[in-house]
């Protein structure tokens, strides 16, 4: 390599780290910010501001679904495996939800510690099976269960 | 340095041994993406919970890794330019920005298609929507830049800077569904575990990777070839070839 080649390949590596640590530092300062929402030990914790939109994502607890007889209110609780908190919304829920299924509500907590929803968005999560294998998982009890990790970054 | 690396810095070794490639990444690109599609939509089961709808990964993966892929090729390519002068690797760079930005707005809207019915939402400003949002404006940005310069040599040394300090979103792509919490699923598929789904999923799924990545070689080339016609109208060589028409 020429001085000249080897000078214009220390300026590109330059600009590579340089840009890379400017970024990471941006990132680093900004890493709650780009969170998408808070987990259910944030929001217990006392991590998450109130009176203000915020969005909230855990597992919908098995069994802790009620659903009014006479409105499309629904009630249920949300968690990351550590803490729950109890959630309300009025609306039509994507076709995803159910229990043991992960979501992300927008919406405020109240003066009660209860999350009043707006909008609810179902999680997909990373596992894909024809029907008759999650029959047989589900059957035989191994049916994969996402990691608390997954809500509590 | 290997003998073929000086090679490849002659448009006129380039356009001759594109031109024999060609034909091979076109039919092999038109099988595995044939095949892969009736594989996929015919014969791959449906997801337990997602029903067919699942059916729009094997557009939305291959788009969304190739956008990424065609980005890191081409921020190479402008810095190979940048450092030894290289013409050819200027005009590889310069071709790789449609083909990308087309990448990246199909993984967009197929991922908008399908995050409706299964999220509830058409879009949402989690980290990987929108460090995949960027990586579209940045091939957007340097087609303008590339564009607005009239001088070919300064026009790919100022992109080559970009495409470089773009280059710092690709790992953020990457890892954004690992450091953050994000609506869209972590990956399916990792390097040190077993894929978690099953292999008449994924077959095809790997079928039309291979076959999006044959579509972009032959795309590639395609603009690649006409890049060194036109920078290089003036050689002998061209007008050799054109007068022989």
């Amino acid at each position: 390599m020429t001085p000249k080649r080897k000078q214009r390949l220390v300026i590109v590596l330059a600009i590579l780290v340089g840009v890379s640590v400017a970024v990471g530092l941006a990132l680093f300062a900004l890493s709650q910010n780009i969170n998408l929402f808070y987990s259910p030990t944030q929001i217990a914790q006392g991590e998450a501001p109130r009176d203000t939109r915020i969005r909230a994502g855990g597992m919908v607890v098995e069994g802790s679904v009620l659903r009014a007889s006479d409105s499309l209110q629904v009630r249920f609780e949300l968690t990351d495996y550590a803490e729950t908190v109890p959630v309300e919304f009025t609306g039509i829920l994507p076709d995803l939800f159910r229990e043991g299924q992960g979501i992300v509500a927008q919406g405020s907590l109240d003066n009660q510690g209860v999350f009043q929803a707006v909008e609810v968005l179902a999680k997909h999560d990373e596992n894909y099976m024809p029907p008759e294998v999650a029959e047989a998982l589900q059957a035989s009890g191994k049916m994969p269960q996402p990691e608390a990790e997954v809500f509590n970054k | 340095m290997p003998r073929w690396f000086y090679q490849l810095a002659s448009p006129r070794w380039c356009y001759g041994i594109t031109g024999k490639l060609l034909p091979v990444f076109a039919v092999l690109a038109a099988v595995l993406l044939l095949g892969g599609t009736v594989w996929a939509l015919l014969f791959a089961p449906a997801d337990y919970q997602q029903g067919n709808s699942f059916r729009i990964i094997y557009i939305h993966v291959p788009s969304a890794i190739l956008a990424q892929s065609c980005y890191m090729l081409m921020a190479i390519a402008g810095a190979i330019g940048l450092i030894w002068k290289m013409k050819v690797a200027d005009m590889v760079a310069k071709s790789c920005a449609p083909i990308g930005a087309s990448m990246a707005l199909l993984a967009l809207a197929t991922g908008a298609i399908w995050g409706k019915p299964t999220w509830g939402s058409w879009w949402v400003w989690d980290a990987r929507l929108t460090s995949m949002l960027i990586l579209l404006f940045l091939y957007f940005g340097i087609m303008a830049l590339h564009a607005a310069i009239e001088d070919a040599t300064t026009a790919a040394q100022s992109t080559a800077v970009l495409a470089l300090v773009g280059l710092v979103n690709i790992p953020i792509i990457k890892y954004s569904v690992e450091w953050w919490n994000t609506l869209h699923q972590p990956a399916t598929f990792k390097l040190t575990e077993r894929p978690a789904m099953p292999a008449e999923m994924w077959l095809p799924l790997l079928v039309m990777v291979l076959g999006f990545y044959c579509f972009f070689a032959v795309s590639l080339m395609l603009r690649l070839r006409h890049e060194i016609l036109a920078r290089e109208r003036r050689a002998g060589w061209v007008r050799e070839l054109v007068e022989c028409r």
